[in-house]
């Protein structure tokens, strides 16, 4: 039993085909790495699933419902959640507004409410600030509360976007490279807190990310595609040595060249886990 | 079937005109992405530029006495208004918009109403609000065909509209500014890193936009027989409708808008009131927007997320 | 308890506006009263606008259309009125009262019911096509009113009486509405709501992406938007006495536009002082005649090129504290409690 399901999902740019008849299936509460060389259609994939855009074949099966072609608002409030890969936060609100915008779920209030400023608008202002310090704290965010949102580190504005995410209360949380940009000890704690909130929350995760160390560590099933097309899925350790995979990323002739290569790679991967881009 | 075929003639005369005028305000959001309000007062400008060219050169003389304005003349003054217009444009663009190149979206938009309600004010403070007679910079023939009267005047707007649109599309393909004009609506930053430069193109798009709509307040003079300072308004308008039917951004766009504008507003004239003539024009901008906003020749750029 | 304390501020408010406007009226000169007036209606609209074209970062240039269809009904409305209520009520204070709020209500009520019809198709697009849109719509009105014979067509609409339109409006009135728009707006502009639209104008893909309702937000913006203009527009009838079609131009809708811009875009308390500096401005400028016009559109350029942001900026000035922020931002309250 799925909890997202992409059946051969296809989007077009002008006959560009971008995604070209991807398929797969991401468990409840599993964590779900997708990654490919740039220009994969990683993004692009994750566009279709949360309604930015519409595929132009397939489908995008949430929960049992077919979500293809909703409007990206109602495939937030069905719940899923998502950040960007070139971090799109509200800049001049402070960290605290950023989150609480996506409070649709405590929203209880209407605009009379609001305009009568009743019990109803004040009991939804104090929920609406406990739940955002709660998933400010999860983040590591809690101090930086009131600080504008532009203000903050790129890693910080990351983990804000994570933390905006959580608070539609989501099911499913998708990923778009959060490791970007981050240090290693700041992507070490990035990897506990996507197992914290895996295992907290229930989420499920989709992860698109180049970090291969945060992948590999954190990712219990992989999906890797490349020019829009699926080369290969497995868990880890089986996409690790998989020759299609070392080829699409290293653009080598022949498998056999191509693990050569990695090996190199690989060691100095283990050693410092910022060297894959 | 004649009254048919004389709206038509009108509405392409007319339509030329506003063509004319959307070419510079698509050819400027080509660019820059930015709606020129003070686009419908250099129009105007280029009216008034022409109308005192003309008098300077002593229309009123040869008026007087009966005789024929020299065709040599008519392009005398079609062309130092272009010049003129041009000139405007350009430093429109270099006092009031270079400066917001990189502030908020908003700040250019509202500079730009400001600078067209300061030249139509001004107008109206130099040149008098009254209306003023164009002069006949061509002397009116009227040529009858089985009931169709045709004027040399529409015929000469038909053919200096065309001559220009067509100047214009092989100034667009062919030459090197061209090029970079297409370059620069695709992606400013990346045409700049190539090594473009960016200002000289983009004021260059402002003078041959200027230019262009001078020779439309021209032949606007000579259609409509007044002028007055707050003529660009509406023109200028319906010119952006135009752009907006054609797809804004396209240059062929601009040109069919005007026309079907054109058509659109004569035949509204003729077959249902003259009190709607104006009205159609918001009528097919609402329709455009709600079913096509990407207009009929405009293509959809999905959003880069 | 904390209903009595809002029933005694209000009552304070209204008290104290009552004896502002005696004093006004009795003791000083018609002219600066007038002024007065007018820079409240101002401030309605300004306050009213900012909401759309700051807070929500749209940009509707013809607003003078909604205030336009403000203005004819409440006329309208007021005229037919006043003999039925005159019937029951008699006359005097208690049914000028009567007449001239349902007038005004009714007003900023078809404003609003304009403003969707407006707003539903146009708020879909991009800031730009709004713009164009609006300011078509704002002429569109204008040629439905001098073609609509039984509001007066051209010469425009006074009413049965050969005086012109009963003259309601008074300090009073003008700045009792002040006082409601501004606490309606702020208290909108500061709530989830608010908040929503601020993040609609920050980045409309992410806020879109957080599952807020974009096109209806900014319909809901434009709408309340509209029903200000609307009432600016109703007791702008009832103090001119008279209103015509060209009293609704283009131009008004730029003047609206400079106000908020003198104030700062997205800022209440700058929209306020924005529409008490456009009016004064205009009434000092108006013996310069001609080059008044001129004058006032070279301002609006510079402006811009000095401040894009415009003059005060985006925040609220220090004074609001007189208005409390606990609501807006609960996250100072939260904050403070750190030691």
């Amino acid at each position: 039993m799925s909890i997202i399901r992409l059946e051969r999902v296809e989007k077009i740019f002008g006959g560009l085909r971008a995604i070209g008849g991807v398929s797969f299936e991401v468990a409840p509460k599993q964590i779900f790495g997708l990654i490919g060389p740039n220009g994969a259609g990683k993004t692009t994939i994750f566009n279709v699933v949360t309604g930015v855009y519409q595929p132009d074949g397939g489908k995008v099966v949430f929960d049992g419902t077919d979500i293809s072609g909703w409007s990206p608002a109602r495939v937030a409030a069905r719940g899923i959640a998502r950040t960007f890969q070139n971090i799109r936060l509200f800049r001049a609100m402070t960290v605290r507004e950023n989150v609480i915008v996506a409070g649709h779920k405590i929203h209880r209030a209407n605009m009379l409410d609001a305009v009568l400023r009743n019990g109803r608008f004040d009991a939804d202002e104090r929920a609406f600030t406990d739940k955002a310090d709660e998933l400010l704290e999860i983040m590591g965010l809690r101090e930086l509360a009131d600080e504008e949102a532009s203000s903050l580190p790129y890693g910080s504005q990351r983990r804000l976007e994570i933390a905006r995410a959580l608070m539609l209360e989501p099911k499913v949380l998708l990923l778009d490279e959060p490791a970007a940009g981050m240090n290693s000890s700041e992507a070490d704690k990035l990897e506990d807190q996507i197992r914290f909130l895996r295992d907290e929350l229930s989420l499920t995760i989709v992860l698109v990310e180049h970090n291969m160390s945060v992948v590999m560590s954190v990712c219990e099933r992989i999906h890797v595609v490349d020019h829009g097309e699926t080369i290969a899925e497995g868990p880890p350790s089986v996409v690790k040595a998989d020759p299609k995979v070392l080829a699409a990323y290293l653009g080598e002739e022949t498998p056999e060249a191509a693990i050569a290569d990695l090996r190199a790679v690989h060691a100095a991967a283990t050693s410092s886990p910022e060297s894959s881009s | 079937m004649t009254e048919l075929v004389q709206q038509l003639i009108n509405g392409l005369s007319l339509g030329s005109i506003y063509a004319l005028i959307a070419l510079g305000y698509t050819m400027v959001y080509g660019v820059l992405k930015l709606i020129n309000f003070a686009h419908s007062e250099v129009f105007m400008m280029g009216s008034y530029f022409g109308f005192f060219t003309a008098v300077g050169l002593g229309i009123e003389h040869y008026e007087s006495i009966g005789q024929t304005f020299p065709l040599y003349y008519a392009f005398v003054v079609l062309i130092a208004a272009m010049a003129g217009a041009a000139l405007l444009g350009v430093t429109i663009e270099l006092l009031a918009y270079r400066p917001l190149r990189n502030a908020p979206r908003l700040a250019p938009l509202i500079t730009a109403i400001g600078v067209s309600l300061f030249l139509q004010n001004l107008a109206t403070l130099i040149f008098t609000p009254n209306p003023r007679r164009y002069p006949a910079i061509i002397r009116e023939v009227r040529y009858e065909l089985g009931g169709v009267v045709v004027t040399n005047i529409k015929i000469a707007i038909l053919v200096v509209a065309i001559a220009l649109m067509a100047g214009l599309h092989l100034l667009v393909q062919k030459t090197w500014t061209g090029k970079a004009m297409r370059a620069l609506s695709v992606n400013l930053d990346a045409a700049r890193l190539m090594g473009v430069n960016t200002n000289r193109v983009i004021s260059s798009t402002f003078a041959i936009g200027s230019a262009l709509a001078a020779a439309g307040g021209i032949l606007f003079g000579l259609d409509q027989l007044t002028i007055k300072p707050t003529m660009g308004v509406l023109t200028g308008l319906k010119a952006f409708v135009a752009a907006v039917l054609g797809g804004i951004g396209n240059i062929p766009g601009a040109a069919v808008g005007g026309l079907l504008i054109g058509v659109a507003e004569q035949l509204t004239a003729g077959y249902l009131s003259p009190d709607y003539r104006d009205a159609i024009t918001f009528v097919i901008l609402i329709g455009i927007l709600l079913f096509k906003p990407e207009g009929l020749l405009g293509v959809v750029r999905p959003e880069k997320v | 308890m904390k209903w009595l304390l809002r029933a005694a501020v209000a009552a304070a408010i209204v008290g104290a506006l009552w004896g502002l406007s005696y004093v006004l009226h009795e003791h000083v000169i018609e002219y600066v009263v007038r002024i007065a007036m007018l820079c409240g209606m101002n401030i309605i609209l300004a306050v009213g606008l900012n909401l759309i074209n700051g807070t929500t970062g749209q940009f509707s240039i013809g607003h003078a259309g909604f205030m336009a269809v403000g203005a004819y009904t409440t006329a309208y409305v007021c005229t037919q009125l006043a003999p039925e209520v005159a019937g029951v009520l008699g006359t005097g204070f208690l049914p000028d009262a009567v007449v001239f709020n349902v007038g005004l209500i009714a007003g900023a009520a078809l404003a609003a019911a304009t403003g969707v019809v407006v707003g539903v198709p146009s708020l879909r697009l991009k800031g730009d096509y709004l713009a164009i849109v609006t300011l078509g719509f704002g002429e569109i009105i204008r040629l439905l009113l001098t073609n609509a014979e039984f509001l007066g067509g051209a010469t425009g609409f006074s009413g049965d009486n050969p005086t012109g339109l009963s003259p309601y409006t008074n300090v009073f009135w003008v700045f009792l509405w002040v006082v409601i728009v501004i606490v309606v707006i702020r208290n909108v502009t500061f709530s989830q709501t608010g908040r929503s639209l601020e993040a609609i104008s920050e980045d409309e893909i992410a806020a879109e992406a957080m599952g807020t309702p974009t096109t209806r937000l900014k319909v809901v913006a434009f709408t309340l938007s509209a029903a200000a203009a609307g009432i600016a527009g109703g007791l702008f009838a009832h103090l001119q006495g008279s209103v015509r079609p060209d009293d609704f131009k283009f131009d008004r809708s730029i003047d609206m536009i400079v106000m908020i811009i003198v104030g700062g875009l997205g800022s209440i308390t700058g929209a306020v002082i924005g529409g008490i500096f456009v009016g004064v401005t205009l009434e000092l400028m108006r013996d310069l005649s001609e080059y008044r016009l001129v004058l006032y559109s070279l301002l609006l350029v510079i402006i811009m090129l000095v401040r894009p942001q415009g003059v005060l900026g985006k925040r609220e000035l220090s004074f609001s504290r007189l208005f409390p922020k606990k609501a807006a931002k609960p996250a100072r309250a939260a904050g403070d409690e750190k030691p």
